[in-house]
């Protein structure tokens, strides 16, 4: 089938939004509570997101790997000489299939789910479109507006379906992201005036003034590290990671804190290549300090969802540390880390999720001995145990390994910090795997606890899957984003003091 | 040598609008007079309906260069046309869901809709004025009316506080405005803006310099501009709901297109001198604005603080002292308004024991006993919040380039972080709505605000955002072609 002449993009972004207007409209027929529409709500949702899952799998089909720039594009002009422009290249389209990958497991995740079933359901539509779209705009306007448009959906959803403090983090989660994106806004207006053009392409091929670029960067850099997160701004992250809902903290972890990595390796580098290289010791820092630093705050961590998203900021620390060496190893184990932390941080959330349904808490101490009783759902949970650790064969592994390597060719010490990262991440992760699962049953409300559904079968095979064949055959996914990888490094390279 | 008679034939072809409304209001006292209550549906709704009919006339009579009118005293030309439509539909919009408030409330006076019009009327000499005789004239005839109407409610101690705090104040900044414009005429010999502008050149001399400030003063006060705010909160917590929805909408055109023929007509080459002042006036209101209304529970005071805030994103453009920054505040305004008033409607619609919503409070549960309100509010707000990818953003996205076009870099950043800053109190609204246990049972909203509610959320996302390029086109030709 071909697609030409197909606004196939468009369609991906914008499938869950009209299924977010379906459910609108069929909710307006349904008079007070009514279970039976709750799960057509549900099932509604399901489907949407599948097919959005089949959608980009077509556009998937329709990219062309080996040739440079941008495909896939659709222009239609706007205002202010700003156009709707989107458009994905290798990086940017494995993006968007790790997010139309996860919602519909997310969905899946979320059949528990009893409050106010239909707006969940919306927003949680809503949200993808919103992240799709920041993966394809191709027009700094566009771009800003998904950007900052996804804060307002995963606000009310963590301030609904949150947990106990969550309108605290709902607040935390909102203001913090802002105040960074607002000062992105104010350097975008600079640079469309300067530049005379909103494309992104454009941008990226127009020079600017090396001395303004360090304060374009700068604002770039505070709504970037704020979504990445990076040390010392992550702290609304665990706030916001432990009071969402499940489903809310996968899309947090998995496709959120990505449009941090994508916009340093979309418009940091590219753009502001002389900006980049005088900062590289500074990101650098800001890394190993993150790596080390969140690793042994998490291995303190009392809660299950709170030590896993301090393993994140940890994990994110790789991700910049690897695209900022701008060498060609770092790169495309950055954005490898990217896409493998999508999978296994969604995963354990995942694995938080199904135990916090049975038993409604998080707290470490309150487990124990689950392998008794829940021998899938410890295999499972050990299989990404082990991915969050970086073991090879699992996806977690090439990432880290070819941060490293690129990191090496820079800087040998920052590399060997980072290296011990390695080492805390095992101390953290299987600390809170033996504490869950190992041992016999203290608690005696665990005596009943029952394992995996079929449900929940159904949404992790799709994951473990992912896991093992990125882990064991990573020269898939490297080969894809070879491409892009290597337009950043060149960027980056040209520039070279 | 201009012949009068002809003059004004050829005036008044021009002042079809302003004369539908003088038309309108004289007939509806005869008829109020003669049937009082029992007229009170039909004048409120030919009120609405002359209201329309005189933003279309406005459109219908845009004239491609400026024509003088009335010996030049007024001006018909496209900042005029831009600025009476958006107070034509802004005015019939407010009007239209107070007065069926009012009917619902059996408060069937029929001053209320003929008050509103006269206003309208003052607005529009005002956006038209060319000299300052017709600027004063213009501005006390709007002023007198909304006195009034801030004071409807006689026998209420906060309704008449805010109609006498209002009524001073403004009689002080009348004061004001007379002072300043008395010495703009004796240090340049005329009233007329175009002798004005001949006569000062790019350099005024202190006086003028003194008069202007003076007049800037003024006209802040009506657009509710920090430092001179202080009567906007007290003024729209006492008034009436229905009266505060229409202060907070057609008024703020009329003084912002004001303010920008003052400082853009006759002062045009001295912007250099004022530039500092609109900037101080758009930075004070935009930190105030935005750090006052943290703490206000009442939400007509919150209201109050973010019209202030959102007056200091429009004076942003005026600030850059190019054209294009006059369009930028008519784009902003034009983007802000149908926010602003559908927020009024959602308040009148959270109706308990026949009144509207008075506190933050009140609209706790509102995602589950009215879920699609919830959605439209939630909508609104984040518009005026100006979070993408509603209207607002788009309006202070203008305001920021057109500040940093003219070179205040500084103003932009400040006002990024006042935008954060009000995000927080916004958020609090959306907060109460959706994440708060449902309070006691509401009333059934009436269709007109939920229409106008939902229109003005439709407007917000996709309409005009869809739309932008027009408005933009539109905005930009009016004000080359007069400024």
């Amino acid at each position: 089938m071909s697609l030409e002449g197909w606004p196939i993009l468009s369609i991906v972004t914008f499938l869950p939004a009209a299924g977010a207007i379906w459910i609108l409209l069929s909710r307006s027929f349904v008079r007070g509570d009514n279970p039976g529409f709750d799960n057509g709500v549900r099932l509604i949702a399901l489907i949407v997101s599948i097919a959005t899952f089949i959608a980009s799998l077509l556009a998937f089909a329709g990219f062309d790997a080996n040739r440079d720039g941008y495909q896939l594009v659709e222009i239609i002009p706007w205002a202010f000489g700003a156009s709707y422009h989107m458009g994905v290249d290798s990086l940017a389209i494995s993006l968007v299939l790790l997010t139309t990958f996860l919602t519909p497991l997310c969905i899946l995740a979320s059949w528990s789910i009893n409050k106010q079933v239909a707006s969940y359901m919306v927003l949680f539509l809503l949200l993808e479109t919103l992240m799709i779209g920041v993966f394809c705009a191709l027009d700094i306007i566009l771009f800003y507006v998904f950007f900052e448009g996804s804060l307002i959906p995963m606000f009310i959803l963590i301030g609904v379906w949150g947990g106990e403090r969550r309108v605290y983090a709902a607040f935390k989660f909102f203001l913090y992201t802002l105040l960074g994106s607002l000062l992105m806004l104010v350097a975008i207006i600079v640079m469309i005036t300067l530049a005379d053009t909103t494309s992104i392409p454009q941008l990226q091929a127009f020079a600017f003034d090396p001395n303004l670029q360090i304060w374009l960067w700068l604002a770039f850099f505070a709504s970037f590290a704020v979504k990445l997160p990076m040390w010392p701004v992550h702290t609304w992250l665990p706030d916001a990671h432990v009071e969402a809902p499940t489903a809310g903290s996968v899309v947090l972890a998995a496709i959120l804190l990505k449009m941090g990595g994508y916009g340093f390796l979309r418009f940091s580098l590219p753009m502001f290549p002389e900006a980049s290289h005088f900062f590289t010791p500074f990101m650098f820092s800001l890394s190993v300090i993150a790596i080390v630093w969140a690793s042994l705050v998490a291995f303190r961590q009392t809660d299950m969802k709170k030590l896993i998203a301090y393993s994140s900021v940890a994990h994110m620390g790789f991700v910049t540390l690897g695209i900022f060496s701008g060498t060609m190893q770092g790169v495309q184990g950055a954005i490898f880390q990217m896409l493998s932390h999508g999978v296994i941080s969604g995963a354990l959330f995942l694995c938080v999720g199904v135990v916090y349904d049975r038993m409604h808490t998080r707290e470490i101490a309150f487990y124990g001995g689950l392998v008794n009783r829940m021998p899938v759902y410890a295999a499972i949970f050990l299989l990404f145990t082990m991915g969050n650790v970086g073991l090879p064969g699992t996806s977690g592994f090439p990432g880290e390994i070819l941060t490293m390597v690129g990191a090496f060719q820079v800087n040998a010490w920052f590399a060997a910090i980072a290296a011990t990262g390695v080492i805390l991440s095992a101390v953290y992760a299987l600390t809170l795997y033996r504490r869950v699962a190992f041992g016999q049953i203290t608690n005696p409300k665990l005596r009943d606890i029952t394992d995996l559904d079929a449900r929940e079968w159904v949404t992790f095979a799709p994951l473990v899957i992912a896991l093992l064949v990125m882990g064991i055959a990573p020269s898939y996914v490297l080969d894809f984003t070879n491409a892009s990888a290597e337009a950043v490094v060149n960027a980056f390279a040209g520039a070279a003091p | 040598m201009i012949q009068p008679v002809q003059d004004l034939v050829a005036s008044l072809a021009y002042a079809r609008p302003e004369l539908a409304l003088v038309a309108y209001a004289l007939i509806a006292v005869l008829i109020g007079a003669w049937y009082g209550e029992k007229a009170y549906g039909l004048i409120s709704t030919f009120a609405v309906l002359t209201l329309i009919g005189a933003g279309v006339l406005a459109v219908l009579d845009e004239p491609r260069a400026p024509v003088e009118l009335f010996q030049g005293a007024m001006v018909s030309d496209g900042v005029a046309v831009v600025a009476k439509v958006l107070i034509a539909f802004a005015a019939a919009a407010t009007l239209w869901i107070g007065a069926d408030h009012f009917g619902r409330v059996n408060d069937k006076r029929f001053e209320f809709p003929v008050l509103a019009v006269l206003a309208v009327l003052g607005m529009f000499v005002m956006v038209s004025a060319r000299d300052l005789i017709t600027l004063y004239v213009g501005v006390e005839l709007q002023s007198l009316a909304l006195y009034v109407l801030a004071a409807w409610r006689r026998d209420d101690a906060r309704s008449s506080e805010a109609g006498l705090k209002y009524f001073v104040l403004s009689a002080l900044s009348s004061g004001l405005l007379l002072f300043g414009a008395s010495f703009i005429y004796g240090f340049t010999g005329s009233v007329r803006f175009d002798s004005i502008a001949g006569a000062v050149g790019d350099t005024g001399s202190i006086g003028v310099v003194f008069g202007l400030v003076l007049v800037l003063c003024a006209l802040g006060f009506k657009m509710s501009a920090a430092p001179f705010h202080m009567w906007t909160p007290d003024v729209y917590e006492g008034a009436p709901t229905p009266m505060t929805a229409f202060f907070a909408a057609a008024p703020k055109v009329a003084a912002v297109a004001l303010m920008a023929r003052v400082l853009y007509e006759p002062f045009g080459e001295m912007a250099h001198q004022w530039q500092q002042v609109v900037a101080a006036l758009a930075a004070i209101s935009i930190v105030w604005g935005s750090f006052a209304a943290l703490i206000q529970t009442n939400l007509k005071r919150l209201m109050a603080y973010s019209s202030i805030g959102n007056m200091g994103f429009a004076l942003m453009g005026l600030a850059s002292g190019q054209t294009e920054g006059a369009s930028a505040s008519l784009i902003y305004l034009a983007l802000y308004l149908p926010a602003t008033i559908g927020v009024f409607a959602l308040i009148l619609a959270m109706r308990r024991d026949g009144q509207p919503a008075e506190n933050v409070d009140d609209l706790a549960g509102m995602a589950q006993r009215r879920p699609w309100m919830a959605a439209l509010f939630t909508m609104l707000l984040f518009s005026i919040a100006g979070v993408p990818p509603f209207a607002g953003f788009m309006g202070k996205l203008v305001v920021f380039r057109a500040a940093l076009d003219g070179g205040l870099a500084w103003l932009a950043i400040l006002g990024a972080i006042g935008a954060v800053v009000a995000a927080a109190y916004y958020l609090r609204l959306v907060a109460a709505i959706w994440f708060k246990p449902a309070a006691a049972a509401l009333q059934p909203a009436s269709s007109a605000v939920v229409i106008t509610a939902t229109a003005a959320a439709a407007l917000t996302f996709p309409v005009l955002v869809i739309a932008l390029g027009m408005i933009q086109t539109w905005a930009e030709t009016a004000v080359r072609g007069s400024l």
